[in-house]
């Protein structure tokens, strides 16, 4: 084990407990840093202690204790708080998964700008550098570098507090905390995306709530959404960086280790029965990942699942989502009017759908606009290149050319 | 201790109704008597609209005076209330209830 595995692993556990003893974020990361700069140094030569993570977690007080001294002008509730909390040895487990709840909470309150929790959330949590966090969003250093600062500055000045939030807060605060995860899930698993890490690092942290937090059911349901959904990564572009459609994808490619985690974790879900909507959305996933071939699909129950969804937390993509297993169902002509029914005109999915069912219905030449509109409203080039295809097929089938 | 400046944003236009006005004057008085029994209350009051407002502004070494509000928009500064909060999380409570008394949004904002 090297220091640098040892901060990619522990990086967010040490900030969490060090932000508890200084009161601070800054400095946290200061001492965090000089600990790890230290391992660096003497690791090589004195061996790997047997709790990296402790010796890490020491050495950051000690380094913040040695600044404090050297520091006079420091502020002074900061070295009051050192006395009050600094402990002897190696912090107890209870405390230290406690600390990284409530750096989790406060990276993720919802006074912080959206973008901002992300950022924050991959720093602290992460241990992501600054340069990582601004490529895998595509934004300069700079600009990533004075989002944290800003965030850091809000959380300080602000006062937004550093714990646990209360029992009528946590549904909001929880919620918002899975959007975070979901959204760096998101991120980095888009069709054609060089950003897969974030997938990794969304599964990362999405294990850990679920270890910190074990009776919130939609934590598990968003852990085992992601686990199922990453299952297919391999195989949703073929070797020339194609989109592959589930239907048409090679499912000997997926990941059965990470559907076994993924379905379990599902079943524990239906056995608490509080379904919500990231337990429904992997449910979903796992009838999908059930199918030994697209043939085999239940769609019967992934249509049910659907129902259950827009019972408990109805929308227009939900909406769109149930069309599309309506088509399997009932057929395109029904799923049709029900998308043409949603104000979506701006979701390149819901051109993509359309066109979708306009093409099996016949109505080529329709298709093929709903297609390019499709093209046009994605970002993502593996996406747009898939749909422009599209676009070409049912173009030369409307010109009476069989493709 | 912090302070937290809670601030009332009132649309611009018509006043409402007198017994939509009788119910928010009932609703803003019970709360001030809450925050005073809970120790937080420092100092709120309401304002007259914002074109009663002046401003004075310096420019090249002169003090410019002009009808005000100081901001263009749909929206201006009604009311404020001052609080002692611990945190963020105990002043959002009670912004919660003052935007729930005001039935308007509220800005919370730290002193420094």
């Amino acid at each position: 084990m090297t220091p640098e595995d040892v901060f990619r692993a522990e990086y967010g556990r040490a900030v969490a407990v060090l932000v508890r003893l200084l009161g601070d974020i800054d400095a946290a990361e200061e001492a965090v840093q000089d600990a790890f700069t230290e391992a660096v140094l003497r690791w090589p030569t004195t061996g790997v202690p047997p709790s990296p993570a402790g010796w890490i977690i020491t050495t950051a007080r000690n380094r913040a204790i040695d600044r404090f001294r050297r520091e006079a002008t420091r502020d002074e509730r900061q070295a009051d708080a050192m006395v009050l909390h600094a402990p002897d040895e190696t912090e107890p487990e209870g405390p230290v998964r406690d600390d990284r709840l409530r750096l989790i909470f406060t990276c993720c309150h919802p006074a912080l700008a959206a973008h901002a929790r992300v950022a924050l959330t991959l720093r602290l949590l992460g241990g992501l550098s600054t340069p990582e966090i601004a490529r895998a969003f595509l934004v300069p250093e700079s600009t990533m570098a004075q989002r944290l600062v800003r965030a850091k500055a809000k959380i300080r000045d602000a006062g937004i507090p550093y714990r646990m939030p209360g029992d009528s807060d946590l549904p909001d605060r929880l919620a918002a905390v899975l959007a975070v995860l979901y959204l760096i899930f998101n991120t980095g698993t888009g069709p054609g995306s060089v950003r897969a890490d974030l997938g990794a690092e969304a599964i990362r942290l999405g294990r850990l709530l679920a270890e910190l937090m074990p009776d919130e059911p939609e934590v598990l349901g968003l852990l085992g959404l992601m686990l199922l959904v990453r299952s297919r990564q391999a195989a949703r572009t073929d070797a020339a960086g194609h989109l592959v459609l589930l239907a048409d994808q090679d499912r000997d490619r997926w990941d059965h280790g990470l559907i076994t985690e993924g379905q379990a974790i599902v079943r524990r879900c239906l056995r608490r029965d509080r379904p919500g909507p990231y337990q429904l959305q992997a449910a979903i996933n796992a009838v999908h990942s059930d199918a030994r071939t697209a043939a085999d699909t239940d769609w019967r129950q992934i249509l049910r699942l659907y129902d259950q969804h827009m019972v408990i937390a109805p929308g227009p993509v939900v909406a769109l989502n149930r069309a599309v297993a309506v088509a399997e169902v009932h057929g395109s002509a029904l799923a049709l009017a029900l998308v043409d029914e949603l104000d979506l005109p701006h979701y390149h999915v819901w051109h993509a759908v359309r066109a979708d069912l306009l093409r099996r219905l016949g109505r080529a030449s329709e298709a093929t606009d709903a297609y390019l509109a499709a093209a046009q409203h994605t970002d993502n080039m593996a996406e747009r290149e898939f749909l422009t295809t599209q676009a070409s097929t049912t173009r030369r089938a409307s010109d009476g050319v069989i493709p | 201790m912090k302070q937290y400046l809670l601030s009332v944003y009132q649309p611009d236009g018509p006043i409402p109704a007198p017994e939509v006005l009788a119910t928010i004057s009932r609703d803003l008085d019970a709360l001030n008597r809450e925050m005073r029994a809970a120790g937080v209350w420092v100092f709120s009051g309401g304002l007259h609209p914002a074109d009663s407002a002046t401003v004075l502004r310096p420019q090249d070494g002169e003090l410019l005076i002009t009808d005000g509000p100081f901001t263009e928009g749909k929206e201006h500064l009604g009311g404020f209330t001052v609080i002692t909060a611990p945190d963020l999380d105990a002043a959002l409570a009670w912004g919660r209830e003052l935007s729930a008394a005001t039935t308007l949004p509220i800005e919370v904002r730290p002193f420094r």
